[in-house]
């Protein structure tokens, strides 16, 4: 009998923060629109010599607050550290980073019925960009630091995560509060939110230990791909662990082409970043005042804005989550609710929820007041969805029966009467072409 | 712990971490001379640093900023920025290709 | 009047101000002389063709457009820096440091970049991949170092004034061996935007000069808060040349170091406390403070767990600063580091590496501590610290080669102090005739307190013989 065997899955998540200014200097913060390369740069994002850092003081209160978005404890005392590697898109052969004493620890996130552990959220600055081109025959790289500097928030999960499914809701949810706290517009596309999953598969059997190896995957470019590298990563390893063997501990990329992942060679030794704190830097120190301060100018989060929906609206659960889903639908959804109210159009949440919900309403675009009219208009005949006109109909032709058999028989007459009736009980604005449609339709059957 | 006694084998090593080319003699030449640094360097563990936390700046400053600014006036025109790389092209440094990844 | 490039920075601003001399004179002057000189003492890098007609403009700024010898790890726009390495060699700077805007905005012009140990290695300036520089006291000699380039140009009659930097004796010993002033101010109290780093947390640009007026002036020219180094202090910057002539009178003075093993019998023996003995007969109250190898309240600790600790942190942060030189945004490649630049490199690479950060990185850091904690138990009994600067004379050309701790032993009596940050100063107090060479007094005081150094120092200058320039 074959074993049972389970994944053990983390993330590593990183976002891009979208400070007006870079993390140690005041070069612009927008690397992905820079109309040309090396054009946001100076000697600190360059590496040049004698530069020296200063850190924004935004990145790292946004750092905070997503450590307490995310249920994790703030550290009063918190420092900057050096991590060194050697790479292109490195300047100071060195990133400034987090080590040993990070901004936030020990939080959590629930998915559905259950909860995955957030270990810690740091920040750091992000690297230049890398471009592989053939230069008159030669492999080359072609480097751009406008990216360089940017601040770069890192979020790192406990291995809880124990299907591809959970793995794509975890994900949403942290896209989710990061874009409701408004600190980056996390688009895997455009690389504010990258991720990478570090996988291991384990017999259920041993349920309590932490797998003897991990595989991390890199090069994962959608939330769809998520699934995918997950589900075949695991695949991977599940057959080699039947067969006794245990999986390699190493980075492997995903290939968006051939859809497997593929080991990335010369990762032999665990790398040694020669940690130190930074000494350019001076240390963070926190008053819990501070904190508190900070945790008061938190948006309310989707979930707790969730259930005060439930409980305020009388929403369904799928209407409450759905309408949180982003802040700006939330917002407006409120904000036409209370538009509603005070005008007394008797027009209720529920209705609200509903046409946002089904008729796909442009939440950036329209202003609540515009579709509470637009509503108390369509309540008056205008704009009934097509139910709603056949019930009208039905109804007409059921409490005029005589014109509907007359009709029915062949009195034209009898049409003009019926739709009479229909404009009378739509308060004379009647959509005539289709009110005679589905008379003609209803009354004939 | 005992002194670290340099081997050629070592200093491969820490060249290959400090990104430092090395010969076969410098590679030689060099673990002698870390064994002499060392043995001065050893004579830190004569004294007796129990209970007492690490120094790792002097100033005793904390908290220093800077406001979430666009600082135009120290940002580099590109072809400043490029002016003393070795190779540029079309706004862009140049390196061979590496092969490793990260 | 005598020879122009051999006044001083004082003497030469108010000889410009009133007229008596013109910057073409005075320009004529010091470059005849290093048109002489310079070729043989190797102490200019490169020269700015512009100087003369930009102190032109300059006449009513405080430093009346004077020609000033930078050492060439400033990085300075339309000025080849290399920090004597052929890892730099052509490199022209996209930035100005913030201490030569300083200068600039002050009126100082620099006439040329010094030669030094390549990125401050060293202690002699024999690691230059540019030639070492003689000792114009004694071309047989070294001149100290890192800043050795700019103590020999004042020494020389090269420059008016010069701007170094200080790690761990930088600043100090090239002064004591070339009998010049020099002055390495508190951490933090003078920016390192611009200057190419070594020991991140030890570095301290500061004024070199004839006289201790002369760094007086330019210190406060050049200190103060600087938004692009978060390191700096915000302390208000002071006028250091106004209370210089205060003397000593009732100032606790602590003479260090005399009974170590090293030193006992030596010439800066005598020399240091034959200085202990002037300050009292100015009024000082005098003692000399005892060596100890373990924290003890009113005993200095000795200088040797110093050496350990400020070679493991100095490297440490060597190898890390560094690591950005890889020739692909400037400057050639790796290979083009000379010795003692790659033997730190690695040294500090392997004290930071994984298994061994612990037992060196963070040991040595904790050993700072104590030093630390004793400065301050000193400084709560006393106003100042003298000591020698150096453990003796200007050594001989060539003495640095195979030696691979030759700069962390010879500034032995300067680790402990730069280590835990504090000002300190150098003052010729000694010559030997037959050689020409000259010893250094090392006057250190508390953190901040660079006026009252200064003070002793210049008190120290006028009542003795040592300064060439003033007692010529």
């Amino acid at each position: 009998m074959k074993k049972s065997y389970e994944p053990v899955v983390g993330f590593e998540i990183h976002i891009e923060l979208k400070t007006a200014s870079k993390m140690f200097c005041g070069c612009k913060n927008d690397p992905f629109f820079a109309a040309k390369p090396n054009i946001y740069t100076c000697p600190v994002c360059l590496g040049l010599p004698g530069a020296l850092p200063v850190p924004n003081k935004k990145a790292i209160e946004w750092t905070i607050m997503l450590g307490l978005a995310l249920g994790c404890k703030i550290p009063l005392f918190s420092k900057f550290d050096r991590k060194h590697y050697f790479y292109p898109d490195l300047p100071k052969g060195y990133q400034i980073s987090q080590y040993d004493q990070p901004m936030a620890v020990g939080g959590k996130l629930s998915i559905g019925k259950r909860t995955i552990g957030i270990t810690r959220v740091h920040l750091e600055e992000d690297t230049a960009k890398l471009l592989h081109i053939t230069l008159e025959g030669k492999k080359v790289t072609l480097v751009d630091f406008n990216r360089s500097g940017v601040p770069l928030v890192e979020i790192v999960s406990e291995p809880d995560i124990r299907t591809a499914d959970e793995a794509k809701e975890f994900l949403k949810k942290i896209h989710q509060i990061v874009r409701y706290l408004e600190i980056s517009d996390a688009d895997m596309e455009k690389g504010s939110m990258r991720i990478e999953p570090n996988i291991s598969v384990r017999a259920i059997t041993k349920k309590k230990t932490l797998p003897p190896y991990k595989v991390e995957v890199k090069n994962i470019n959608s939330f769809n791909f998520v699934k995918r590298a997950i589900d075949y990563e695991v695949t991977r390893q599940t057959i080699m662990l039947e067969k006794g063997e245990t999986p390699v501990q190493e980075n492997r990329g995903w290939n968006e082409e051939r859809q497997e992942t593929v080991s990335q060679r010369g990762k032999e030794e665990a790398a040694d970043y020669r940690y130190f704190p930074d000494p350019d830097i001076p240390p963070l120190r926190w008053t819990k005042s501070y904190i508190a301060t900070l945790a008061g100018n938190l948006p309310e989060l989707p979930g707790v804005k969730e259930a005060r929906f439930l409980k305020t609206y009388g929403l369904t659960a799928s209407d409450a989550s759905q309408l949180v889903e982003t802040k700006k639908r939330a917002d407006f959804f409120e904000e036409a609710a209370k538009v509603a109210k005070s005008a007394k159009t008797g027009i209720s949440p529920k209705e609200i929820a509903n046409w946002i919900i089904n008729r796909d309403v442009d939440v950036v675009e329209t202003l609540p007041a515009g579709l509470i009219k637009r509503m108390q208009e369509a309540k008056t005949g205008l704009d009934l969805s097509s139910s709603e006109l056949e019930e009208v109909v039905a109804s007409v032709l059921k409490e005029n029966a005589k014109a509907a058999s007359d009709f029915k028989a062949g009195k034209q007459q009898a049409l003009m009467f019926l739709l009479g009736a229909a404009q009378r009980k739509l308060k004379g604005k009647a959509p005539v072409p289709k009110v005679l449609e589905l008379l003609k339709k209803k009354a004939g059957s | 712990m005992a002194a670290k006694k340099f081997t050629p084998q070592d200093v491969s090593h820490i060249a290959h971490l400090a990104n430092i080319p090395v010969t076969p003699e410098e590679e030689k030449h060099l673990a002698q001379g870390f064994n002499t640094t060392l043995k001065v360097v050893n004579e830190l563990f004569d004294v007796s640093v129990k209970g007492v936390e690490p120094t790792h700046q002097v100033t005793n400053r904390e908290n220093i900023f800077r406001e979430d600014e666009v600082d135009a006036t120290r940002m580099l025109p590109q072809d400043v920025a490029l002016s003393q790389a070795p190779k540029t092209h079309n706004g862009f440094f140049v390196v061979d290709q590496i092969r490793e990844e990260k | 009047m005598k020879a122009l490039h051999t006044l001083t920075l004082v003497e030469a601003i108010e000889k410009l101000k009133h007229k008596e001399i013109s910057h073409a004179e005075l320009y004529t002057s010091v470059h005849d002389a290093i048109a002489k000189d310079n070729a043989a003492l190797n102490v200019y890098l490169s020269l700015d063709n512009e100087a003369l007609a930009k102190a032109d403009k300059l006449l009513d700024s405080p430093l009346a457009g004077v020609p000033i010898a930078v050492k060439d790890n400033f990085l300075t726009v339309g000025l080849q820096t290399t920090a004597s390495s052929k890892v730099l060699e052509g490199y022209m700077p996209q930035y100005e440091s913030t201490v030569t805007t300083c200068l600039a905005r002050a009126g100082g012009v620099i006439v040329g970049k010094t030669n030094m140990d390549a990125w401050a290695h060293g202690s002699s300036t024999e690691t230059s991949d540019f030639g070492v520089t003689k000792n114009p006291r004694n071309t047989a000699y070294l001149p100290g170092g890192s800043s050795g380039g700019s103590a020999a140009a004042l020494a020389a009659n090269l420059c008016i004034a010069a701007l170094g930097s200080e790690t761990a004796g930088s600043i100090r010993q090239p002064s004591a061996w070339c009998g010049t002033v020099g002055v390495k101010p508190t951490y933090g109290r003078v920016s390192r935007y611009g200057v190419i780093a070594m020991g991140s947390s030890l570095d301290s640009p500061g004024p070199m000069g004839k006289t201790v007026r002369d760094c007086a002036l330019l210190l406060g020219r050049i200190a103060g808060s600087d938004p692009y180094d978060a390191t700096t202090s915000d302390k208000p910057v002071i006028d250091y040349s106004k209370n210089l002539h205060k003397g000593v009178k009732g100032l606790r003075i602590g003479i260090c170091y005399l009974d170590h093993p090293k030193l006992k019998g030596s010439a800066v023996d005598a020399a240091v406390s034959k200085a202990g003995l002037v300050f009292e007969r100015l009024g000082a109250k005098v003692e000399k403070v005892s060596l100890t190898q373990e924290l003890r309240a009113g005993k200095i600790l000795t200088p040797d767990f110093a050496v350990g600790l400020y070679t493991v942190v100095q490297r440490s942060e060597v190898s890390s600063n560094l690591a950005r030189y890889d020739g692909i945004r400037y400057g050639g490649g790796r290979a083009l580091f000379g010795d003692e630049a790659k033997r730190r490199i690695m040294l500090g690479t392997f004290t930071l590496s994984k298994g061994y950060a612990e037992h060196y990185y963070v040991q040595a850091q904790k050993v700072r501590s104590l030093y630390l904690k004793n400065f301050a138990d000193l400084f709560s009994k006393y106003d100042l610290l003298i000591s020698p600067t150096s453990p003796g004379y200007a050594q001989l050309l060539g003495v640095t080669k195979d030696n691979p701790l030759f700069g962390e032993l010879e500034d032995l009596l300067l680790e402990p102090t730069s280590v835990a940050g504090l000002p300190g100063v150098n003052v010729p107090c000694g010559r030997d005739p037959e050689t020409n060479l000259y010893l250094g007094l090392n006057i250190v005081a508390n953190y901040f307190q660079e006026e009252t150094m200064l003070r002793a120092a210049h008190t120290f200058e006028e009542a003795t013989e040592w300064n060439s320039w003033t007692k010529a």
